[in-house]
C-alpha cells in the first residue's frame, strides 16, 4: 500500500500541486510583495516599504467599510442560517412535492452575483419608486437590499447542507426521545441540533466568509452609493486600486489586511463551532 | 474491477487536463514579422465602427488588428490589467495631462511618426519635454443640445419669453425660458425642460466632469492659469445655480436620480419628452437613431451666470489622445504606427472616421472633403464664425478620478436632499488639494 502511494504520488499530486502553486501560492506571495510597492501595472513595481500601510489609517472610507461589512456579516449569518434551517426542517417532513421545493429554493444560487445584483436593483428600485426614492438614497436601504438579496441567493444552498445533516440523524435517536416523552421542542434542542452541528459549522463558515468577501452583489446593487456609504471591504479595495492614481499599492496593502482579517475570523469561528460537535 | 476502472478513468482525466492547456497554441499561422496591432478603445459609442475598420485593414494589408472596447467608466481598470499582460495593447488612450502622468513610461515618442506630421497644431498633442507622447484624434464639443422643433413650438405659444432660440444668451434668460417651459409642459406635450440629470455611472460624468468644467474654466480664466494645485471654487455659486435648474425643471424627481442612466436621458430627449439635453457631439448617433432628424438639432452654450457670458461659445476640446505602447516589440510599434497612418490617410479610414463615427479630427488629411456631417459639429462652427469664445476643456487637469467620484456623490446627495451643498464645495475645493497632494 505504502509502496504504491509512493509510486503514484506524482500522478495524483503533482497536477493539483502545480495548479495550486500557480493559481494560489505565487499570486499570494506576489500580492504581499506588491503591497510594499508603488506601481502602475503589476509587472514593474518599485519598493517603497510600509508607506502603503500607513496611508490606510488615514482612510475614513476604509474604516467605515470595515464596520459596515461586519454589521452586514452578522445580520446575514444569523438570518441566512436561521431561515435555511427552518426551510430544511420543513422540507424533511415528507410533504408532497418536497423535491420540487428543494429545487426551486436552490435555483437562485445558480445565478451569478452581478446578474442577481442588477435584477434586484431593478426590483427594489421599482418598489422604492412608489416612495419617491432609490436604493442609493441612503446606506440603510443599500444594507437591507443586500441582506434581502443574499438571503434569497444563499438560503437554498445552506438548506441543502442542513437537509443532508438532518437526514443523517439516526431515526432511533428521535424515536427514543419520543418514547421518553420529549416534546418536539426538546427533541429539536437536545437531539437534532447537536446532531447537525457539523452542518452548522460548515454553513456558518460559508456564510461568514461569503459575507466578508461579498463583492459582485455590492457592486451591482448600489456600487457603494451614496458617497461610499454602502461600500463593503472588497469593493473599497477595488475602488482604491482602480480609481485613485498612485494608490494601487495601498489597495494591495488593504487586500493583505483583508486576508488576515477574514482568515482570523474564520479560524476563530471554526474552533468555536467544532468544539460543539458530537460524535455519533 | 469497478474500482480499477474508476482509478484508471481518474488518472486519464487528470493527465488529459494537463495537456489541454497547451493544445491550441500553434493554430495561428499569421506572419509575426509584420507585427500586430491591439487597440484598446475608450469610446463605446464607436466600438463596432473600429472593429469594422480593423477588419478592413486586416483584409487589405494582412496585419492582425485586434480592437477591444472597455465598457463605459472602466477604461482605466481595463488598461491597467491589460498592460500587465504579455500581449499588451499596442495602442491605447490617455485623457490628457493627468492621464499621461500615470502612463508616461508606456508612451512611445511619436515625434517622428507620420501622424504627428499631419496634426494641424501642437495644441492637439500631449508633450513631455520635447517628446510627443499622445496625439488627439477627435475634437469634440458639448453644450446644451436642444430640440429645435419643440423650442420653435414654445416660441409660438402665447406669452413665450423669447421669440427665437438665439435670444437665449445668458443664464437668466435660460432660466426664464426653462421655468416657463416647465410650467407649460402640458401644452407643449413634454415632461420637463431638461432631461433627467441621471447620476448613474453611465450619466454622472455629464455633471461631475463636463458641467464642472465651467466653474473651473472661469476660475482659470480669471486667474490667468492653465492648471492649479489648489482650486478656489470662485464660481461654485454659479455651478449651484445651473445644477439647481437641471434638478428643478426636469422630467423626474431629484430623489430618483441615482438610478437614472445616460440612455434614459438620451431617450427622453430623442422622443421629445424634454427640450434641453446636456451632452456632446458624440451623442449624435444615439439621438438620431431614436427618431430625431438633423433639422431638429441645435446646441446652446451652457450658461451658468458669469459676467460676460453672452460671448461664451460651446465647450470644445479633446480628452482622447492616442498613445503607442513603448514597451511593445519593434514590429508591433511599427505595425501600429502604420495602422494609424492608414486610418487618417486612406479613403476607407477617413470615410469611416468622418462619416460613420462622425468625428472632427485635428489632422490635415481630412481637409479635402472629409468634414463631418454632424449638425452638432456645425453648431460649433457657427458659434466660432459668430466670434464667440469657445470654452476649453480643463477637466483633463482634474487631479484624479477620485475627485470626480467624490464630487458626483456630493452632487447626488445634495440633489436627493440627503446632503448639503457644503459637501459639494468641500469635495470641489478641499478634495482638489487633497487629491493633488496624493498624486504628486
Amino acid at each position: 500500500m505504502n509502496n504504491s502511494i509512493k509510486k503514484y504520488f506524482p500522478i495524483f499530486v503533482l497536477p493539483t500541486l502545480a495548479a495550486f502553486i500557480i493559481g494560489f501560492i505565487v499570486p499570494f506571495i506576489l500580492g504581499i510583495y506588491l503591497s510594499f510597492c508603488k506601481f502602475t501595472t503589476v509587472t514593474d513595481a518599485e519598493f517603497v516599504g510600509i508607506s502603503n500601510y500607513i496611508k490606510i489609517f488615514g482612510d475614513k472610507n476604509f474604516l467605515h467599510s470595515i464596520w459596515y461589512t461586519a454589521a452586514f456579516t452578522v445580520v446575514s449569518v444569523i438570518l441566512i442560517n436561521l431561515l435555511a434551517f427552518v426551510v430544511a426542517m420543513l422540507l424533511t417532513k415528507g410533504f408532497k412535492g418536497t423535491n420540487i421545493f428543494r429545487t426551486v429554493f436552490f435555483m437562485p444560487n445558480l445565478i451569478g452575483g452581478i446578474v442577481l445584483g442588477y435584477i434586484w436593483q431593478i426590483i427594489l428600485n421599482g418598489v422604492l419608486a412608489h416612495y419617491g426614492v432609490t436604493l442609493q438614497f441612503s446606506a440603510t436601504y443599500g444594507f437591507w437590499g443586500l441582506i434581502i438579496l443574499m438571503n434569497w441567493q444563499q438560503i437554498g444552498y445552506m438548506m441543502i447542507i442542513y437537509i443532508a445533516g438532518i437526514q443523517n440523524i439516526p431515526t432511533e435517536l428521535i424515536e427514543a426521545a419520543k418514547i421518553d416523552g420529549a416534546t418536539s421542542w426538546q427533541s429539536l434542542k437536545n437531539v437534532v441540533l447537536p446532531m447537525v452541528m457539523p452542518s452548522i459549522t460548515i454553513c456558518t463558515f460559508l456564510t461568514l466568509t461569503n459575507g466578508f468577501k461579498l463583492f459582485d452583489q455590492n457592486l451591482a446593487l448600489t456600487g457603494g452609493g451614496p458617497s461610499h456609504q454602502s461600500e463593503m471591504l472588497a469593493l473599497n479595495i477595488f475602488d482604491t486600486f482602480y480609481t485613485k492614481i498612485g494608490y494601487e499599492g495601498v489597495g494591495q496593502a488593504k487586500a493583505v489586511i483583508f486576508f488576515i482579517l477574514v482568515a482570523l475570523i474564520a479560524f476563530v469561528q471554526l474552533r468555536a463551532t467544532r468544539s460543539k460537535e458530537v460524535q455519533q | 474491477m469497478k474500482k480499477k476502472f474508476l482509478s484508471v478513468a481518474l488518472c486519464l482525466t487528470m493527465v488529459a487536463s494537463l495537456f489541454t492547456g497547451c493544445g491550441s497554441k500553434d493554430d495561428s499561422k499569421k506572419d509575426d514579422s509584420k507585427g500586430k496591432v491591439y487597440y484598446l478603445n475608450f469610446k463605446p459609442e464607436q466600438g463596432d465602427d473600429w472593429k469594422a475598420l480593423a477588419e478592413e485593414y486586416t483584409k487589405e494589408k494582412g496585419v492582425e488588428v485586434k480592437v477591444v472596447t472597455a465598457a463605459a467608466n472602466t477604461y482605466e481598470q481595463t488598461l491597467k490589467s491589460e498592460m500587465a499582460k504579455t500581449d499588451a495593447p499596442t495602442l491605447f488612450q490617455v485623457n490628457g495631462p493627468v492621464g499621461l502622468a500615470t502612463w508616461k513610461d508606456y508612451c512611445y515618442d511619436l515625434k517622428d511618426s507620420d501622424i504627428y506630421k499631419q496634426v494641424k497644431s501642437d495644441d492637439f498633442v500631449l508633450k513631455d519635454g520635447d517628446a510627443v507622447r499622445g496625439i488627439a484624434y477627435v475634437i469634440e464639443t458639448y453644450g446644451l443640445i436642444y430640440n429645435k422643433t419643440l423650442l420653435a413650438k414654445y416660441c409660438g405659444l402665447d406669452g413665450a419669453k423669447i421669440a427665437d432660440a438665439s435670444e437665449i444668451n445668458s443664464f437668466a434668460k435660460l432660466k426664464e425660458v426653462a421655468d416657463d417651459i416647465q410650467a407649460k409642459k402640458k401644452e407643449l406635450g413634454v415632461e420637463g425642460a431638461f432631461t433627467s440629470a441621471g447620476m448613474d455611472g453611465s450619466s454622472d460624468w455629464r455633471f461631475k466632469t463636463h458641467l464642472a468644467n465651467l466653474p473651473i474654466y472661469y476660475e482659470y480664466k480669471a486667474d490667468g492659469i492653465g492648471s492649479t494645485e489648489a482650486i478656489k471654487g470662485t464660481y461654485l455659486e454659479q455651478y449651484k445655480q445651473i445644477w439647481d435648474l437641471y434638478l428643478k425643471d426636469s422630467t423626474c424627481e431629484p430623489k430618483l436620480l441615482a438610478s437614472k442612466t445616460g440612455d434614459e436621458a438620451s431617450a427622453e430627449f430623442a422622443t421629445g419628452k424634454a427640450v434641453f439635453f446636456q451632452n456632446g457631439t458624440w451623442e449624435y448617433g444615439n439621438i438620431t437613431k431614436n427618431g430625431l432628424s438633423d433639422d431638429d438639432l441645435g446646441m446652446l452654450p451652457i450658461y451658468i451666470g458669469v459676467e460676460g457670458e453672452q460671448d461664451q461659445g460651446l465647450c470644445t476640446g479633446s480628452e482622447n489622445y492616442w498613445c503607442v505602447n513603448s514597451k511593445a516589440s519593434e514590429a508591433d510599434i511599427k505595425a501600429t504606427l502604420e495602422f494609424l497612418n492608414w486610418c487618417i490617410s486612406s479613403d476607407k479610414g477617413r470615410d469611416k472616421i468622418a462619416n460613420t463615427m462622425g468625428f472632427v479630427t485635428p489632422f490635415k488629411t481630412f481637409d479635402d472633403g472629409y468634414a463631418a456631417k454632424n449638425p452638432l459639429v456645425k453648431a460649433d462652427a457657427d458659434y466660432l464664425a459668430a466670434g464667440k469664445t469657445p470654452v476649453s476643456w480643463n477637466f483633463p487637469t482634474i487631479p484624479s478620478e477620485e475627485w470626480k467620484n467624490n464630487l458626483g456623490n456630493a452632487l447626488l446627495e445634495y440633489a436627493q436632499g440627503t446632503g448639503k451643498w457644503d459637501a459639494v464645495e468641500k469635495a470641489f475645493v478641499d478634495g482638489w488639494a487633497e487629491q493633488y497632494q496624493a498624486t504628486h
